[in-house]
C-alpha cells in the first residue's frame, strides 16, 4: 500500500491479516503467524527474511494448504484475485492450486525429487500430468523443461542421488517452472548451498520473476534476499514487523526496523554483532513489542502497547540514524 | 596444535573422499578451511575431530602421534579436541534435556562432581535460560540447540575446537552470538580452532587465516603450514 508498483497490477497474491494458530495439548495456543499483510506483483520478488522459528516457513505453508490438522487461520490470501488459498479447501487446493497456479521451489529438492525415478522421468509425469503434451511429444517437452531451469540435458537420465546439489536444485525447480504458474513460491531454496551456488540459484530464479511471474521467497539468508529481491519483508515472533524496499533496505537508508537493523549489523561483512538474547517463545508471546527485551530503543510504552504496522513498519521509536552499516557499495566490489 | 599430514580417509578404501591432504594448524591459531559442499571438508574435520580414522597419513596433536585407533581415537586425546557440527539434529541425542546433553561428556570422564557448576557456566555463556536446559531437542529451535551443542563442545575444556559448518543453518545474529562464544573461549583458553565452512565472508572474518579445499588437495609432500592463498580463484567443482 505504501507501494507504488503494488498499484500498478493486480496483484499476483495479496496476503490480508493472515493469522494462522496451533491448538497445543492442554488447550495452549502457540500465535505461529498474526496479521500478515502483503503483496506480490506480477513480475516482482518479495523476500520473506527472518530466523528459524519466527513464522515464515508456517506462513508458505498456510498459502499451500500444508498446514498440520492442529492449525487454525483466519484472515485471506488471494490468488490472482480471485482464489482464496485460506478457504477453497484441499481438493481445489491439490487440483487446481499447486503445480499449476503456485510452483513450488523446495528447501531440499534432494528430497523433493522421487529417489527411485530419473530427473527424465519426473519431468514427464508432471508434464503429463499438468500440461497438454502427450505420448510422443513428451520427449521434446521433458528436454524443454529441463532447458527453462538450467538443467543440462546430459544428466536427464540420472536419478536425484547421483546429482550435485545445484543440479538437484535445478531439477526442482524445473519441476516447479511446468506447471507455468504465475506464482513461484521458493522455501529457502539456498539452504546449505555454497555461496556461488547461492548466487546461481537465486540468478535463476530472478530469471524466471522478470519473465513475469510473481516469486516469493522465504529466506534467512540475507545475502541471497539482497541479490534477488525487489522488495524485503522482515518476520520477529510471527509478525511482519518490517516491509521495504531492498534496495533501500540493504543500501545507504538501511533498515527502519531495530531488529531489521540488528540483523544487517550481524553480518560477517558488517558489524558481526549480535542482537542480545533470544526471540520469544510463540506460545508466551509479551503483551507489547515482542522485540522490546532485546531492543536498545524500547521505553515503557514498547513495553505496554504493540506497535501497530503502518507504512510498512510495526515500531514505536524508529531510529533515525540509520546508515551506521558500512555501506553496500564495499561488500558489492 | 594439530598435524594433518598427508591424510586419506573416506568411506571406500578404492575411492577416498580425502585424498593426501595435510594441514596445520598452531598453537592458538584459528584457522577457516574453506571448500564447497562434497568435497571431503567435513570428512576430513571427522578425522581431525578423531571421529573418523584416516585410511593413510599421520596426525599428530599437541605434539603427540595418534595410535592405537580401533573405530576411534584414545580417549585422552579425544577428549582434548571439542566438535560442533551442521545439524544439531542429528548429532543430539533426542532423549537427553539441553542440560543432560551438556554434561554428558563430563559425566563419562568421571568428573561428575563439577557438573551443575560447569553446565551454569556454559549455559550462560551461550545464553540459555535454567528453563530452556530443561527442555528436550524437539521442544527448542535449532539456534537454541546449536547453542547447546556448542557448550558441550566446550565443556571438558579443550584444547582444539573444531566447527563443522556450525552456522550454516542459521540467521545472521545466531551465527554472530555463537562466534563470539567461541572467541570469548579461546582468548581465556587459548585454545586452537579449524572451522570448516563454505562461507568465505564469515570464516576470513573469523579466523587468522584461511585455506581452501582445492589448495589443500593440490598441496602434496611432507607437512608444513600451508598458507591463505589468493581466495578470489573459483572452487573445484564438487566431485
Ligand atoms: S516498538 Fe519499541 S521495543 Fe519494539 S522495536 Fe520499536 S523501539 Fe524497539
Amino acid at each position: 500500500m505504501t507501494d507504488a508498483r503494488e498499484n500498478t497490477a493486480v496483484p499476483v497474491l495479496d496476503v490480508q491479516n493472515l493469522s494462522v494458530r496451533f491448538r497445543m495439548r492442554g488447550g495452549r495456543d502457540i500465535a505461529a503467524v498474526t496479521d500478515a499483510r502483503f503483496s506480490v506483483a506480477p513480475g516482482e520478488c518479495l523476500a520473506l527474511v527472518g530466523e528459524s522459528g519466527c513464522g515464515k516457513s508456517v506462513l508458505a505453508s498456510a498459502l499451500l494448504g500444508l498446514l498440520p490438522a492442529n492449525a487454525r487461520t483466519t484472515g485471506s490470501a488471494l490468488l490472482g484475485g480471485d482464489t482464496d488459498l485460506l478457504t477453497i479447501g484441499e481438493r481445489a487446493l491439490a487440483r487446481t492450486v499447486r503445480g499449476r497456479r503456485i510452483g513450488l521451489v523446495p528447501q531440499s529438492p534432494a528430497a523433493h525429487l522421487t529417489p527411485v525415478r530419473t530427473v527424465r522421468a519426473q519431468l514427464e509425469e508432471s508434464l503429463r500430468e499438468l500440461t497438454r503434451a502427450r505420448g510422443s511429444e513428451l520427449p521434446k517437452a521433458a528436454v524443454a523443461a529441463a532447458a527453462r531451469a538450467s538443467f543440462p540435458e546430459g544428466h536427464l537420465d540420472r536419478y536425484p542421488h547421483e546429482l550435485s546439489g545445484g543440479l538437484a536444485q535445478r531439477a526442482a525447480t524445473a519441476l516447479a517452472l511446468i506447471g507455468d504458474a504465475p506464482l513461484l513460491l521458493a522455501d529457502e531454496p539456498t539452504t546449505g548451498l555454497d555461496r556461488d551456488l547461492v548466487e546461481r540459484t537465486v540468478d535463476e530464479l530472478r530469471r524466471h520473476t522478470d519473465e513475469g511471474r510473481a516469486l516469493l521467497i522465504i529466506t534467512h539468508d540475507l545475502a541471497a534476499a539482497e541479490r534477488i529481491a525487489d522488495r524485503v519483508a522482515v518476520m520477529y515472533a510471527g509478525r511482519i514487523v518490517e516491509i521495504a524496499d531492498a534496495e533501500a533496505f540493504f543500501g545507504g537508508p538501511g533498515p527502519r526496523h531495530p531488529y531489521a537493523k540488528g540483523l544487517l549489523d550481524a553480518l560477517p561483512e558488517r558489524e558481526f554483532t549480535p542482537i542480545p538474547g533470544m526471540p520469544p517463545e510463540l506460545g508466551a508471546l509479551p503483551e507489547g513489542c515482542a522485540f522490546a527485551d532485546r531492543c536498545a530503543y524500547a521505553d515503557a510504552r514498547c513495553t505496554g502497547e504493540r506497535p501497530a504496522f503502518t507504512a510498512g513498519l510495526a515500531c514505536h521509536h524508529p531510529p533515525t540514524g540509520r546508515a551506521s552499516s558500512p555501506s553496500k557499495e564495499s561488500a558489492d566490489a | 596444535m594439530l598435524e594433518l599430514t598427508r591424510i586419506t580417509a573416506g568411506y571406500d578404501r578404492r575411492d577416498p573422499v580425502v585424498r593426501d591432504v595435510s594441514l596445520h594448524v598452531g598453537a592458538g591459531e584459528a584457522v577457516g578451511l574453506l571448500g564447497p559442499s562434497g568435497c571431503g571438508k567435513s570428512t576430513l574435520a571427522k578425522v581431525a575431530a578423531l571421529l573418523h580414522r584416516p585410511d593413510a597419513g599421520t596426525m599428530t596433536l599437541d605434539g603427540t602421534v595418534i595410535r592405537g585407533w580401533r573405530h576411534r581415537a584414545p580417549r585422552e586425546q579425544r577428549t582434548a579436541v571439542g566438535v560442533v557440527f551442521q545439524q544439531p539434529r542429528l548429532s543430539a541425542d533426542p532423549r537427553l534435556s539441553l542440560r543432560e546433553l551438556i554434561a554428558q561428556p563430563l559425566r563419562s570422564t568421571g568428573r561428575r562432581r563439577d557438573v551443575p557448576e560447569r553446565v551454569a557456566e556454559l549455559a550462560r555463556s551461550v545464553g540459555l535460560s535454567d528453563e530452556l536446559l530443561d527442555r528436550r531437542p524437539h521442544a527448542v529451535s535449532d539456534g537454541q540447540l546449536q547453542r547447546a551443542c556448542l557448550a558441550r563442545a566446550l565443556v571438558l575444556r579443550p584444547r582444539l575446537l573444531i566447527c563443522d559448518e556450525m552456522t550454516a543453518m542459521l540467521d545472521a545474529s545466531t551465527t554472530a552470538a555463537l562466534v563470539a562464544v567461541v572467541e570469548r573461549y579461546r582468548a581465556a583458553s587459548g585454545a586452537a580452532l579449524l572451522a570448516v565452512g563454505h562461507d568465505r565472508v564469515l570464516l576470513e572474518r573469523w579466523c587468522d587465516r584461511t585455506v581452501r579445499w582445492d589448495e589443500r588437495e593440490t598441496e602434496k609432500g611432507p607437512a608444513g603450514p600451508v598458507t591463505a592463498g589468493g581466495g578470489l580463484r573459483p572452487p573445484a567443482a564438487p566431485r
